[in-house]
């Protein structure tokens, strides 16, 4: 065979594997969209149930009756029944309220929607995650060149994160809905108006802190993205435990459908969780961008609009966790300040690619 | 289970007690409280404000704010010409601009001033914070509270053993697991997790680090370009740069002493499929030696890859060729022959340039005149592609199209002029005889004969390349590393390392049984908490095992509410 031949057979395989992974992403779309019908109908059949822990534990007459606020936990290891119990009591101050019981609200038929839902969810991250490695292998690089690659790629560790988190028996099913209406969303603008036919990367691009710096970005990405969804969801159902507490009677669908999330409380505490956790994360994104930047650009920090918003997601991110543990700044101020952390991270992703021109601009739109 | 309002109190100061200097994290007062005193007391309360965690914050968000404009904005740090461009487009805003320092912003009075004052704001904080730190770890673990039923995590069971016992077990228990523990009285009091403080005191610092030693890189940093044709040497002097730019408080003597000559660039490019023609790899190879009399090494230079000479780096930014081309007067005599590096303009390095040849010519009458080729380079012309435009950015096919001038070049006027343009004000156009401008295609080894005898240019066989160099210098970039990396690490303990407080009381019960209570308290509510002291509990049940209850077997455990007890 002839070197022109071979290369020219090569250029087929690429391009072969490229529509392959095209319709993949195509194919993860339906399957997202089948799960995302099959979330609905977990949060309607869910809504049969009328659960109502949240009013019975805020309102005026059932706060009276109620108990002191105290749950029990097992204790770790084997001889439980033997062993001394521990008493968990809520911090002073702090409104105690339980958790909801999740989408389906207690219903059979909703619960089995809602695993269908979560199954469906698999599949299609499966599938994504093939159409991903597909590209991948199309272009011979990492999948993350240009825009239409990093949202694919973004998306599926999204979505991989609410599986492990899952696996991992955390409460997070509530996020499904949320999760995967986000994630058509995403998918539908990259397949339409991000789409770059794959290509290779300049000499610039061609170092191994694409992999960590890049990566890295879109881990930190879809954790802070899980993180803004649970804080916009403790914002409503923080307002709504408000309504309840100063005696208004909420919204028939706003009960029914914030009835069934967790406290907001705990919904608090899961998002500080999640963008505490990756902070560190994100700081060492930077720095390995800086480094990078170092050795490609001749300066460690040059100012370049990427470089900027990173430094400012990072500030606020900041602003948020000081926030959190100042007195007076606690709760919702501290989750407006973590919806405009997001908000900045996002406009670096797509703002900054599509509005200003700096030395990222090879990521292409 | 009523309790009277003096019982509450005491209870909170209990609690308080024990839940002391669990942080150094400063306390809140209110911002209202503004002294009515002399210029003193004035500056201590700014002082106190200013160190405050309320206006760190503040002064976090104005940070953020205040970056945003630079990103939006053309910056003359980062593109000069984009400056000038905007003030051309924008008369009257950018004057306005201009003032506010929006060209700037991040060396601006205003962005500095929010900097300063942030970590002013720090050092006010951290200093106080270190100090109690070393109190607290000087100091022991505060005693166990008077109710320990209050805490967030209580467990309790009567046992057989002696409350001596089950005290010193506890305290070995503890300390086995790493708790600073001590006895006091009848409990035993334990803590751990100070590497969170520590962590977060690193974290601080290392932002300090990390600012000084960016703006120290800032005011001794030089960055120089030069270009350089395969062949030519440099050596790191402020003359031998084309362009340099640098901090405040360089000094020229500052630069690291070192030469490189540019043996041969070489640049491939995918020669198939739909990327036929991008770029794959760009290296030069140089050989180098450092200090006045130092050894020749040979190495190679890529652009991911610079070469590290002490503090300085050589970075390779761009690249291009340069054709060999050789003008004879009108008797054969060789009045200019060199490289020429041309500017490319496009991917595929379409260039253009020009020659100047300033002295040694003179024309068919004897004078002595100046000559400027007006230069149009494709490393591959294609003529199936119907346009003059490269094809490829390989040498595939050269071919150099010139056109000619004769005159004053304008070069001996002392005004700065660029290599790559002609003034032609002072010059004429040579002319074919169809009175045309006289221009020729050039293969390597064509030449072009200037009309009336005047001479001639010759595009050699030679086509070299030249490579861009941008040599920076930034000083602190290791200890700008360092306290990134420290900060890293600070911060990954400050946040996932829990700071928490374990009660053990062993007390004689009124009947006589031993009575043991277990209490815990943390920082943050972390579901751990109470995990780790069931785990506590469980082994120290072990050695203290539950003694019956003494009333009656069958009930449970008075302490323990039901699950979903607040649920009536």
């Amino acid at each position: 065979m002839t070197l022109a031949a071979a290369t020219e057979l090569a250029t087929a395989t690429n391009e072969h594997l490229a529509s392959m992974s095209n319709t993949l992403i195509y194919s993860a779309m339906t399957v997202y969209t089948l799960a995302f019908l099959a979330y609905i109908a977990e949060w309607i059949f869910g809504s049969r149930s009328k659960v109502a822990r949240t009013a019975n534990a805020l309102t005026a007459e059932s706060r009276q009756q109620a108990g002191p606020a105290v749950t029990v936990k097992k204790a770790g290891g084997t001889a439980v029944l033997e062993r001394p119990k521990v008493v968990v009591r809520a911090a002073a101050g702090a409104r105690d309220v339980p958790d909801g019981p999740g989408a389906h609200g207690g219903d059979v038929q909703g619960d089995m929607y809602g695993r269908i839902a979560v199954s469906l969810t698999v599949l299609a991250f499966l599938v994504q995650l093939a159409g991903v490695v597909a590209r991948a292998a199309s272009v011979q690089r990492a999948p993350w060149g240009n825009m239409y690659e990093f949202s694919i790629t973004f998306t599926t560790v999204a979505v991989g994160l609410y599986l492990v988190l899952l696996a991992l028996k955390k409460n997070v099913r509530w996020l499904g809905l949320f999760l995967t209406t986000t994630v058509l969303l995403l998918l539908g603008l990259a397949v339409t108006v991000l789409y770059t036919a794959s290509d290779q990367l300049v000499p610039a691009l061609h170092s191994y802190w694409l992999y960590i710096h890049v990566s890295t970005a879109i881990f930190c990405g879809a954790v802070f993205y899980v993180g803004a969804v649970a804080t916009i969801l403790y914002l409503f159902k923080d307002s709504y435990e408000n309504k309840l507490e100063a005696g208004i009677k909420p919204g028939s669908f706003a009960t029914s459908v914030l009835e069934r999330l967790p406290a907001s409380a705990s919904l608090d505490k899961f998002a500080y969780r999640v963008n505490a956790a990756v902070f560190p994360l994100w700081t060492f994104t930077i720095i390995a961008g800086a480094i990078w930047a170092g050795d490609a650009w001749g300066r460690y920090w040059n100012w370049d609009p990427k470089e900027t918003w990173s430094f400012i997601t990072w500030v606020a991110y900041a602003c948020y966790l000081h926030a959190r543990a100042t007195a007076g700044w606690k709760g919702r101020k501290a989750a407006y300040l973590a919806m405009i952390a997001f908000a900045c991270w996002l406009f670096n992703f797509y703002g900054v690619n599509i509005f200003v021109t700096g030395k990222h601009s090879y990521a292409g739109v | 289970m009523s309790k009277t309002e003096t019982d509450k109190g005491q209870e909170q100061e209990d609690l308080g007690a024990a839940g002391s200097q669990l942080s150094t994290a400063p306390r809140e007062e209110p911002l209202s409280a503004v002294p009515a005193m002399g210029v003193i007391g004035w500056l201590r309360w700014f002082w106190r404000q200013l160190t405050s965690m309320r206006i760190a914050l503040l002064l976090l968000l104005m940070l953020s704010l205040a970056a945003i404009p630079g990103s939006l904005i053309p910056q003359s740090g980062a593109d000069i010409n984009k400056v000038a461009g905007f003030q051309q487009a924008h008369k009257t805003l950018a004057p306005i601009y201009d003032k506010l320092g929006l060209f700037h912003v991040y060396s601006s009075v205003w962005f500095s001033a929010i900097y300063i004052l942030l970590f002013i704001s720090l050092i006010g904080c951290i200093v106080p914070r270190a100090w109690q730190f070393v109190g607290q770890l000087r100091g022991r673990p505060p005693g166990a509270p008077k109710r320990l039923t209050r805490l967030p995590a209580y467990t309790t069971w009567r046992t057989t053993a002696e409350p001596e016992e089950v005290r010193e077990a506890a305290l070995k228990l503890l300390r086995r697991r790493r708790f600073r523990a001590h006895a006091e009285g009848d409990a035993v009091a334990a803590e751990k997790g100070y590497l969170r403080e520590l962590g977060n005191l690193i974290f601080h610092v290392a932002l300090i680090v990390l600012l000084v030693s960016f703006a120290w890189g800032q005011m001794y940093k030089s960055d120089g370009t030069k270009l350089m044709v395969e062949g030519d040497g440099f050596s790191n002097a402020l003359p031998m740069y084309d362009d340099m730019k640098s901090g405040s408080l360089f000094r020229s003597d500052d630069l690291v002493p070192f030469s490189f000559d540019l043996k041969k660039f070489t640049g491939t490019y995918e020669s198939s499929g739909p990327n036929r023609g991008t770029p794959r790899t760009f290296q030069a190879t140089i050989d180098y030696s450092v200090g006045a009399y130092g050894k020749r090494k040979k190495t190679t230079i890529k652009v991911n890859e610079p070469l590290h000479i002490g503090d300085s780096k050589v970075y390779l930014v761009s690249h291009g060729y340069a054709p060999v081309v050789t003008v004879r007067d009108g008797k054969g005599r060789i009045v200019y022959r060199d490289a020429v590096p041309l500017l490319p303009l496009d991917g595929n390095v379409t260039s253009n340039g020009v020659v100047k040849v300033m002295d040694g010519y003179k024309n068919p009458q004897g004078k002595s005149e100046q000559l400027g080729f007006q230069a149009f380079f494709v490393p591959t012309f294609d003529p199936k592609a119907g346009t003059m435009m490269s094809q490829f950015p390989a040498l595939l096919n050269p071919l150099l199209a010139v056109n000619a001038y004769h005159g004053d070049l304008g070069v001996d006027a002392g005004i700065p002029q660029s290599v790559y343009q002609l003034d032609k004000s002072h010059m004429k156009a040579f002319k074919d005889g169809k009175g045309q401008l006289l221009k020729k295609l050039l293969k390597p080894g064509d030449s072009m004969a200037l009309p009336n005898g005047a001479g001639s240019i010759t595009f050699e066989k030679d086509v070299k390349q030249w490579a861009g160099f941008e040599i920076v210098q930034e000083p602190g970039s290791v200890w700008a590393l360092t306290g990134a990396l420290a900060a890293i690490f600070g911060l990954a303990a400050s946040l996932f390392i829990q700071r928490r407080r374990v009660w053990v009381r062993a007390v004689r019960g009124a009947d006589g049984v031993t009575v043991v209570e277990m209490a815990g308290l943390g920082r943050s509510e972390s579901a751990k908490l109470p995990e780790e002291l069931g785990d506590i509990a469980g082994i120290l049940y072990d050695q203290a095992p539950g003694a019956p209850d003494p009333d009656d077997p069958a009930t449970p455990d008075p302490h323990v509410v039901p699950a979903e007890g607040a649920e009536k």
